[in-house]
């Protein structure tokens, strides 16, 4: 902590910039969100794991679950991440343009995804049957894959709001931490996939 | 993250397209190991050991958790920790033991009985 920040401290002012991110606060306090965000789907991953390894007639994902398209889909979502942190870079170099492309290809990942996934789970409802009250195996599928969807539907809004905040000026080399912030985000749901992609669709 | 010449700039393109590479290299692999003529058991570990190198190449790198404190590390492996205990806790619950007791236990009545 710098001694103006401390000064500000003691003065009973917020202080200026944390021990753990200089950056600012509100990197730490996405981070500490990610870590609780991250729990919750530790816990329904691991529900998931006792409820399958408890039923001898569990089915094999692959019988059931497009695992070609899901495969496709983890591409695109990793893809998107690229473009994230190239879209952070460009901003730091302050090329605005640069910023916009890669910006508007991670909203244009997410917003794809979002549309293969509504694709993938019309095709389970409507021609496979599944459904979240048919059996465990549904319940967990629609309740694990709907819940990062919405997480992806946030980050495509988070998203939006940064792109829009970027096309009136709002940021600049030396002020884009609100960008690095919600990167943060759009790679923890890209983390989280992999995991869902893993363990819902292969294992 | 301090300011940034041009030479970091450009290396640290290159780690982003490096890590994109192995991503996807890691991801095609898990795909064919699905596929394999090996014990199901063989490919469950080899699939969770490529998603946690995935998932590390992305907090690392995508993230900059390797550019970050120490305690941040800790902070962003502390549901990682918690999840393995969730899963040890779990694991008296789980069928397959339940079920492999309750095997033990009716052989035992069963050799009790005849004696």
């Amino acid at each position: 902590m710098s001694t103006a920040a401390v000064a500000e401290h003691h003065g009973g002012v917020e202080p200026a910039e944390t021990p753990l991110t200089p950056e600012s606060w509100g990197k730490l306090a996405m981070w500490l969100f990610l870590a609780g965000d991250a729990m919750s789907f530790g816990g329904l991953l691991a529900a998931y794991g006792a409820l399958r390894y408890s039923d001898p007639t569990w089915p094999h994902p692959s019988s059931i679950l497009g695992i070609q398209l899901t495969a496709g889909m983890t591409f695109l979502l990793v893809c998107s991440s690229v473009t994230m942190v190239e879209a952070l870079a460009a901003v730091r170099q302050g090329n605005d343009a640069r910023f916009r492309m890669f910006l508007g290809l991670t909203i244009l990942g997410g917003l794809m995804f979002l549309g293969l996934q509504a694709h993938e789970w019309t095709n389970l409802i409507v021609h496979e049957g599944q459904s979240v009250q048919r059996n465990n195996f549904g319940a967990t599928f629609f309740v694990l894959t709907g819940f990062h969807g919405m997480h992806v539907f946030s980050g495509v809004v988070y998203l939006t709001i940064i792109m829009f905040r970027g096309l009136s000026g709002a940021y600049s080399p030396h002020h884009n931490n609100e960008v690095e912030i919600a990167a943060l985000y759009w790679h923890f749901v890209d983390l989280v996939w992999i995991l869902v992609f893993t363990f819902v669709y292969l294992v | 993250m301090s300011a940034h010449t041009a030479e970091e700039f450009a290396q640290e393109h290159r780690r982003y397209i490096q890590v994109f590479v192995w991503l996807a290299i890691l991801t095609a692999v898990e795909i064919g190991v699905i596929y394999l003529p090996i014990p199901h058991i063989v490919i469950g570990v080899t699939l969770v050991v490529l998603a946690a190198t995935k998932a590390t190449m992305v907090a690392l790198f995508y993230m900059h958790l390797a550019n970050e404190k120490s305690t941040l590390m800790w902070i962003a492996l502390s549901p990682a920790i918690l999840c393995v205990f969730l899963c040890l806790m779990l694991l008296p619950d789980l069928g397959a033991i339940t079920r492999a007791l309750t095997h033990v236990t009716a052989s035992a009545a069963v050799e009790h009985h005849a004696e």
